[in-house]
């Protein structure tokens, strides 16, 4: 059975057409890339997915459970874990407890929580920083610790909006290798990227959306080539 | 190379235990004073102020979980001060319900009043909600002026022929000191056992990033509604202890928008979301409010007022943060001075 369907989704803002009939799948252990030039609506599928927007039209499964029209929260704790373009961590918590939030969703025991946010934090990196207040990190520590808050919640399916961009290459290889880490545990990630360097080479596959519509789906090496994808990216 | 690390290391690892140390000996002190004071202050008039401060105390501790902790700027927690005085005070005098236990029926109506409040004004954020719960204690205010059976504007007398601690009416400000004092002790506990379970990491969440604390499973009105349940609970037992204080309530002393204020400035002023931060507001603001009452009387009844006005702009200006949160930047501050020849 599929991890994720996405059905025929649209989303509508009065006029404005966001998503239009969009449909994928995604399978157990995949990473899949969601691309497209800006205002695509990646970010409103990314929604929808969540349970942030409900689609206007179509179904969203994930297994055997239709998650189309849930809450934000509903949808967490079905197994949908999310991260957001600007890293919306929890400022004055220091970066174990913006973990633990997440931890303490399944476990309402402050102690397991911080146990397991200890080891999602060593998992992404930031073991080391573990009692500053998540305000003071930076846009790359942020980022990471938004990942570790997601992860705590033990989700089938993690959605990443960006977060590789505004990386240097060091970050950079660092975010790469915490996401091929994350698949090799089981979690399947669907990334929202413009950083096509660094998606193209770890995704299994990749969807294009170009004005709300799914214009390709498949390996890395046959969308790049697509013409319609180039078409899309560089204009006729 | 591991010994200069070490060497650097045990003061690190002497000082926790030591701060520890210096913590439990400074409650223990402060306990002890605070148990004794009544024996040393003879002065009813300094003991009224002590009491004040102790109530007020309470009154900013209760509003903080939901105002605090939760970020949810109440400006109508007199609301749930008020039903929690009326209730004990109607049951005592019509039905001759012992005051402990009005007491706590009061805190269960105020907590069964939070609901609905929750419900309608939890859809709005920010500037919005705290206007909303402005309107709930006008509401309230208005049908309490107008129910005849409440006393109407004319207000309340709590009878004072039996005395007692079974009856909850002493002549003597002293009982009304303890009582106050273990009512602020019972509250900070609370307070305490809030922020050290997952519903104060929840609060933090949603005060900081509400959209992010969805994404992580928590529903932010249902842990909103809990914070205001536990807050308005606190509040109204506060309101019961005032009525048996005073003997005397009504619409104008126990429902109004003014007292609203006060109890979110002491927690504002003293340090939103720490612990003691409404304790050292409620302090600061107390004896202001009672020394210009003894200094210009009944004359300069609005000089408390304009200096309320002037602390709420200085904290809002130059430290948000309150004074418990001046100090422990301060504190910060030195440490991070302190450690950093150390580490080079």
């Amino acid at each position: 059975m599929d991890l994720l369907r996405v059905e025929s989704v649209s989303k509508k803002f009065g006029g404005l057409v966001a998503n239009n009939d969009v449909s994928f799948t995604m399978g157990e252990q995949e990473i899949v890339g969601l691309i497209g030039p800006n205002g695509a609506g990646k970010t409103t599928l990314f929604n929808c997915i969540a349970g942030y927007y409900p689609p206007s039209a179509g179904e969203i499964w994930l297994q055997d459970v239709n998650i189309s029209g849930m809450s934000p929260e509903q949808c967490a704790r079905a197994g949908v874990g999310r991260t957001f373009q600007i890293p919306r961590t929890f400022a004055s918590l220091t970066a174990q407890e913006n973990v633990m939030v997440g931890a303490l969703l399944k476990n309402h025991r402050v102690k397991a929580a911080r146990q397991r946010a200890s080891e999602l934090l060593t998992f992404v990196n930031l073991g080391h920083r573990s009692d500053k207040p998540a305000g003071s990190m930076t846009i790359s520590e942020q980022k990471r610790l938004a990942v570790a808050r997601a992860l705590a919640l033990d989700p089938k399916l993690l959605l990443m909006d960006e977060v590789m961009a505004g990386l240097n290459p060091s970050e950079l290889r660092e975010a790469v290798e915490v996401v091929l880490k994350i698949r090799a545990g089981g979690i399947s990630c669907l990334i929202v990227e413009h950083v096509l360097e660094a998606i193209m080479p770890i995704a299994n596959r990749i969807v294009v959306l170009d004005y709300g519509k799914k214009i390709a789906d498949g390996r890395p090496s046959d969308v790049s080539n697509d013409p319609h994808v180039i078409a899309a990216y560089l204009g006729e | 190379m591991s010994a200069t690390s070490e060497t650097i290391a045990n003061p690190d690892h002497a000082s926790p235990r030591k701060a520890i140390a210096l913590r439990v000996a400074g409650s223990v002190l402060g306990a002890l004073i605070l148990l004794l004071l009544p024996v040393f202050v003879k002065n009813s008039l300094h003991l009224n102020l002590l009491i004040l401060i102790l109530m007020a105390a309470q009154m900013g501790v209760s509003w903080n979980i939901i105002g605090g902790y939760a970020g949810q700027i109440s400006l109508g927690h007199a609301a749930f001060f008020g039903v929690g005085a009326y209730t004990s005070t109607i049951l005592f005098i019509n039905f001759g319900v012992n005051p402990w236990i009005g007491m706590l029926v009061g805190g269960a109506a105020a907590a069964m009043v939070s609901l609905p409040v929750g419900f309608s004004c939890f859809r709005l954020k920010g500037h919005y909600f705290a206007m909303a719960t402005i309107a709930v204690v006008e509401i309230i205010q208005v049908v309490f002026s107008n129910w005849e059976y409440a006393g109407s504007a004319v207000g309340l007398y709590l009878p004072m022929e039996k005395q007692g601690w079974s009856v909850m009416i002493f002549s003597s400000k002293v009982p009304y000191y303890y009582l106050a004092l273990a009512l602020l002790t019972l509250t900070l506990g609370v307070n305490l056992l809030i922020s050290k379970s997952f519903l104060g990491y929840y609060f933090r969440a949603i005060k900081d990033e509400p959209d992010a604390a969805r994404s992580l499973g928590v529903s932010l009105t249902k842990y909103k509604r809990t914070a205001l349940l536990v807050s308005s609970f606190l509040t109204a037992l506060g309101g019961s202890l005032y009525a048996q204080k005073e003997l005397y309530i009504d619409p104008g002393s126990v429902l109004t928008t003014a007292l609203s204020i006060k109890m979110a400035l002491v927690a504002i002023l003293g340090g939103v979301g720490t612990l003691i931060g409404p304790v050292v507001g409620a302090t600061v603001l107390t004896s202001i409010e009672e020394i210009t009452r003894m200094l210009f009387g009944g004359t300069g009844r609005g000089t408390d007022q304009i200096i309320y006005g002037l602390l709420i702009v200085s904290v809002a200006v130059f430290y948000p943060a309150g004074i418990v949160g001046w100090f422990l930047d301060l504190a910060r501050r030195r440490k991070a001075r302190q450690s950093r020849p150390g580490k080079e």
